[in-house]
C-alpha cells in the first residue's frame, strides 16, 4: 500500500443552526484517486472546503505528510501543495491562456513580466496535459473542456501533490472526458494524490481506486471501489435500503403521445448557432434532444423558447404560424424553459423561494396585475408540496438551497403559468441521484396527467433512454436522426450521434 | 422581545440607529432643537420642521435613485435635471416685476416636471436600449444640462415675482406645515403604492440581481430599466420645483449643484448596494434625512459653510463603518454571544 499523503481526522464544522460535519475522517494516499461521494448536502463541498482553506474547522486535525497543518487560506493551502479546481472554469476569459495559468505568480525578470518565459512555460505545461493550443490566445476562444484543461495545468503547476477536482466533467462531452481523463491517470502515476468529486457514478467507478461516502455531514464509510456495487453505494448515499434504491432504477411507464399536435417547426435555424432542424411535438408527449454539447440541442430550445430568433424555417403552435422573437411571445404560447445553466440563467439568487417561483407567472401578468401576497403564498406552497422541495421556510433565499432543491423551485416557476410545453435543458446536471430520478419521473406524470409535452435535453443517456418517448438526435448543428420508442437504446444514439446509420 | 430581535435584523435598524444618535446628539447639544411652536399666522416653526423641509428634495431625489441603483444602474443626471426642471419652471412663469405670470403656474409645473421625465426618457433610452454605460449615459446629461437650463434662462438668473410661486417651498397660507412636506409624503406614498399593488419593485430587485435569468423568465429588462430612469427624471424634475421656489428663481449654475452625491449618499446609507439587487425605500428616506440633519446641526453648531464638507465627510465615513459588512459581523457575533436579551439596541447605540 503505497504511503499516506493526507490525513484528515474528526474533522467538525459548524454553521449557524448546522452542525455541516460532525467527526469525519478522510485518507487519501499518494497515486490514488478518490472519490468524495454523496447526495448534495452532505458535506462533500465542506469538508474540501475546510481542507483548501476556505472554511475554518471547527475541531479536528489535518495531517500532511504526517505533520499537523492548518492552511487559513487558499493561498496557504497552494503552498502546503493542495491545488484545487471547481466545478464552474474559475478563469479570466480575457486574459491569455499564459496569464491565466501564471496569474499571480508571474515569472519577472528586472521587475517586469517576463513575457518570453511565461509563454514558454505555459506552453510546456500544456503539453506536459497533451494539450497543444496557441498560449498568447485568449482564454475565450477555446471550448470550456480545454478552459478546464487549462485550470488542471493551472493547479497542477503550483507544485501540488493533492489534485482537487470538483465536478470536473459536468460540462465535457465523452470524448472530452476521456481525455481529461488519460491526464487524471497521468498524474496519479506521478504520484500525486486526486480527490475526484462527481455526480457520474459511471465515471467515478471507471477511474477511481477508492470511494469515500458522506451522508449528512457524517462519514459512512471508505471503500475500495470493486468491492462496493453500485447499487450498495447509491444505498449508503442516499440512507435507504438496497430494494429502494432498485425502485429508483426502475422505469416509470412511458407516457404515450395523442394524436394531437402542439407544436411544430419545419427546417427552423439561426445563423451561427443552428443550421437546420425539424421537430414535431405532440400532447403528451416526452420528447429528447441527445447530441454533444453545441451540437445545436440547447441552440434548438432557445429558438422554440424565443431567447434567439430564428433566421429561416417556421414555427406553428396549435396550427397557427408564429413569430417568438422573445420570451414572453413564446410564453404566452404557453412554452416554458428551464435553462442549462441554472446559476447565471435560472435563479436570482438574492431573492426568495416564493418570489423566484411567482416571477414567472407575474411576469406573464404584467407588472400592474400584482399577484396578491396571499395568492402568492398559496402558490407557493403548492408548488414547494407537489415538487417536493426541500425548503426552511417559503422566504428562505434561493441561494442557500442545494442545486437540486433550485433546480425544482425554476421547474416550479414554469409550472406556475401552467405551461403546456415545458423545455427542460439538463435538469438533472450537478444534482444528487435522488432528485435527479425524482425529475425524470415528474417530467413523465406530466406528460401522462396534464397531458403536457416536455422536451427534455441531457448529456446522460440513460435517463434519455429512460423518460423519452421520441429522440431526435443532433450533430453539428443539424438534426441527424429520430428514434423512436422502441428504437431508443444507447447504442443508437451513439451510433447516429457517431455518424452511423441511425 | 421577539419583535425587537426582529427589528434589530431588519434592514432598517441601521439606518434608523444613525439617524437617531444624530438626533439626540443634537438635542444635547443644540438649544431648542426639540423646540417646536406655532407662530403668529398659524404655522409651526422649529428646527425639526426645518430639517423635514429643507431634506424633501433630496428625499424625493433619492427615491428615484433607489429604483436607478437597484437596477445596479446609476443617474449622476439628476442635479443638472433639477437645474433644468428650475429654468423650465421660472421662464413659464417668466420675470416681471409686477408679479404677473405670463403662463398660469399649473402649466408651468407640468412643463418643469415634463421637462424632467424627457431627460429621464433621455437616460433611459440610452442605457436601457443602447446599452451605454449608466456612468456615461448620464454624464452626457450632467455635463450638458446646466447649458441647456442656460439656453433656456438666456444666461440671466431669471427671478420669479409672482407670490404663489413661492408657496410650493413655503407654507401656503392657513397650513400649518411647508407644502414641501406635503409633496415629498405625497412621492413617498406614490412609491409605496407602486411598490404594494404593483411589481414593479420584483421587477426592479430581479433585473439588477440577473438580468440574465429575468430575461429568460420573461421580463422586459429592456422596458424594467427604461422606466426606473423615467422615474428618476421625474423625481428629479419634481425637485426642481421645489429648488427653484426656494430661491424664486432659476439660477442654472446653482440649482441642484452636487445633488446627484447627495442623493446617491442617501440610498448608500439606507443600506441598498451599488451593486443592485435588494432595495429599501424606507432606508433612502431615512438617508436623505439624515444628510439634511446633519448639515442643519453643522449649521447649529457655528460650523461655517466652507468647513461643512470636511466634517460631514467624517460623519459620513463614521455612518458607513458602522454599516458596513465587517462591522455587521462582529454585530452578528457580539449578538450572538449576548443571546441573553439584554436591550441589545441600547448597546448597539452606544457602539454607534
Amino acid at each position: 500500500m503505497a504511503n499516506v499523503l493526507l490525513e484528515m481526522r474528526q474533522i467538525d464544522k459548524i454553521f449557524p443552526g448546522v452542525r455541516a460535519l460532525s467527526k469525519v475522517d478522510f485518507t487519501l494516499r499518494a497515486g490514488e484517486i478518490h472519490s468524495l461521494m454523496g447526495e448534495n448536502g452532505a458535506g462533500k463541498s465542506t469538508l474540501v472546503k475546510v481542507l483548501t482553506g476556505v472554511y475554518g474547522r471547527d475541531g479536528g486535525t489535518i495531517l500532511l505528510d504526517g505533520k499537523e497543518t492548518t492552511p487559513r487560506t487558499t493561498k496557504e493551502a497552494q503552498e502546503c501543495g493542495i491545488s484545487t479546481v471547481y466545478q464552474e472554469v474559475n478563469l479570466c476569459s480575457n486574459l491569455t491562456v499564459a496569464e491565466n495559468i501564471f496569474i499571480g505568480r508571474q515569472p519577472k525578470k528586472h521587475g517586469f513580466i517576463d513575457w518570453t518565459t511565461m509563454n514558454k512555460r505555459a506552453a510546456e505545461l500544456l503539453q506536459r496535459l497533451s494539450v497543444r493550443i496557441d498560449v498568447t490566445k485568449t482564454l475565450d476562444h477555446y471550448p470550456v473542456a480545454v478552459q478546464q484543461m487549462i485550470a488542471i495545468a493551472r493547479a497542477v503547476d503550483v507544485s501540488a501533490r493533492i489534485l482537487i477536482l470538483d465536478e470536473p466533467t459536468s460540462s465535457l462531452d465523452e470524448q472530452e472526458t476521456q481525455k481529461l481523463f488519460t491526464i487524471i491517470r497521468q498524474l496519479k502515476k506521478q504520484g500525486m494524490g486526486i480527490i475526484f468529486i462527481s455526480h457520474f457514478l459511471d465515471q467515478v467507478y471507471e477511474l477511481c481506486d477508492r470511494i469515500t461516502v458522506l451522508r449528512n455531514g457524517k462519514l459512512i464509510g471508505a471503500y475500495d471501489v470493486d468491492k462496493l456495487p453500485k447499487f450498495e453505494l447509491i444505498a449508503k448515499m442516499v440512507g435507504k435500503s438496497l430494494s429502494d434504491v432498485q425502485d429508483f432504477e426502475k422505469r416509470e411507464e412511458k407516457s404515450q403521445p395523442s394524436e394531437e399536435m402542439f407544436l411544430e417547426a419545419s427546417h427552423i435555424g439561426c445563423t451561427g448557432s443552428l443550421v437546420d432542424m425539424d421537430v414535431a411535438i405532440h400532447k403528451g408527449e416526452v420528447i429528447g434532444f441527445a447530441g454533444l454539447l453545441g451540437s445545436g440541442r440547447t441552440e434548438t430550445a432557445e429558438l422554440l423558447f424565443g431567447i434567439h430568433e430564428i433566421t429561416h424555417g417556421a414555427i406553428t403552435v396549435n396550427g397557427k404560424k408564429m413569430h417568438i422573437k422573445e420570451p414572453m411571445a413564446a410564453m404566452k404560447q404557453k412554452i416554458a424553459f428551464c435553462p442549462e445553466d441554472r446559476k447565471s440563467s435560472g435563479i436570482i439568487e438574492d431573492l426568495s423561494v416564493r418570489e423566484n417561483i411567482i416571477l414567472a407567472m407575474q411576469a406573464k401578468d404584467g407588472m400592474f396585475r400584482h399577484i396578491p401576497y396571499k395568492e402568492q403564498v398559496k402558490i407557493t406552497d403548492d408548488c414547494i408540496k407537489l415538487l417536493n422541495i426541500k425548503v426552511s421556510s417559503r422566504e428562505q433565499l434561493i441561494r442557500n438551497l442545494s442545486g437540486g432543491n433550485q433546480q425544482k423551485v425554476i421547474i416550479a416557476r414554469w409550472l406556475a403559468t401552467q405551461p403546456e410545453l415545458l423545455i427542460l435543458d439538463e435538469p438533472t446536471r450537478g444534482i444528487d441521484v435522488g432528485t435527479k430520478s425524482e425529475i425524470q419521473k415528474m417530467a413523465i406524470t406530466l406528460a401522462k396527467k396534464r397531458g403536457m409535452c416536455v422536451i427534455f435535453i441531457s448529456s446522460e443517456m440513460d435517463e434519455m433512454v429512460r423518460t423519452c418517448t421520441k429522440l431526435i438526435v443532433l450533430r453539428d448543428r443539424r438534426k441527424v436522426a429520430e428514434l423512436e420508442n422502441e428504437d431508443i437504446s444507447s447504442e443508437n444514439v451513439m451510433r447516429a450521434i457517431a455518424g452511423g446509420e441511425g | 422581545m421577539e419583535k425587537l430581535k426582529q427589528f434589530t435584523s431588519s434592514s432598517l435598524f441601521l439606518p434608523i440607529v444613525a439617524l437617531a444618535v444624530l438626533l439626540i446628539f443634537n438635542a444635547v447639544f443644540v438649544d431648542g432643537f426639540l423646540h417646536i411652536q406655532l407662530t403668529e399666522d398659524g404655522r409651526l416653526y422649529g428646527r425639526l420642521i426645518d430639517i423635514l423641509n429643507r431634506s424633501s428634495s433630496l428625499v424625493i431625489l433619492s427615491l428615484g435613485m433607489t429604483f436607478v441603483i437597484a437596477t445596479s444602474g446609476i443617474d449622476i443626471s439628476v442635479g443638472a435635471v433639477v437645474a433644468i426642471s428650475a429654468a423650465v419652471v421660472c421662464t413659464f412663469i417668466g420675470g416681471r416685476g409686477d408679479g404677473i405670470p405670463e403662463h398660469p403656474m399649473v402649466l408651468a409645473m407640468l412643463a418643469a416636471v415634463g421637462a424632467g421625465v424627457v431627460c429621464g426618457i433621455w437616460n433611459g433610452l440610452l442605457v436601457a436600449k443602447f446599452k451605454i454605460q449608466a456612468v456615461v449615459a448620464t454624464l452626457i446629461l450632467m455635463t450638458a444640462g446646466r447649458g441647456i437650463a442656460q439656453l433656456m434662462t438666456e444666461g440671466q438668473i431669471i427671478t420669479v415675482y409672482y407670490k404663489p410661486f413661492s408657496y410650493i417651498s413655503g407654507t401656503i397660507p392657513g397650513n400649518i406645515l411647508p407644502t414641501t412636506i406635503f409633496i415629498a409624503a405625497a412621492m413617498v406614498l406614490l412609491v409605496v403604492f407602486l411598490m404594494k399593488k404593483t411589481s414593479i419593485g420584483l421587477f426592479v430587485q430581479s433585473v439588477g440581481i440577473n438580468p440574465t435569468a429575468s430575461r429568460f423568465s420573461g421580463i422586459n429588462v429592456t422596458l424594467v430599466i427604461f422606466l426606473v430612469y423615467a422615474f428618476s427624471g421625474l423625481c428629479a424634475g419634481v425637485s426642481g420645483l421645489i429648488e427653484s421656489s426656494l430661491i424664486r428663481a432659476a439660477d442654472a449654475n446653482n440649482a441642484g449643484l452636487n445633488m446627484e452625491m447627495d442623493a446617491i449618499l442617501a440610498v448608500a446609507l439606507g443600506g441598498t448596494l451599488l451593486s443592485g439587487g435588494k432595495f429599501y425605500i424606507g432606508g433612502s428616506v431615512i438617508g436623505a434625512i439624515t444628510i439634511q440633519t446633519l448639515t442643519t446641526t453643522m449649521y447649529a453648531l457655528g460650523v461655517s459653510a466652507d468647513q461643512l464638507p470636511v466634517v460631514k465627510a467624517i460623519a459620513v465615513i463614521a455612518i458607513c463603518l458602522i454599516q458596513s459588512k465587517r462591522c455587521q459581523e462582529i454585530f452578528d457575533k457580539w449578538k450572538a454571544r449576548h443571546m441573553q436579551p439584554d436591550n441589545p439596541e441600547e448597546k448597539a447605540v452606544n457602539k454607534a
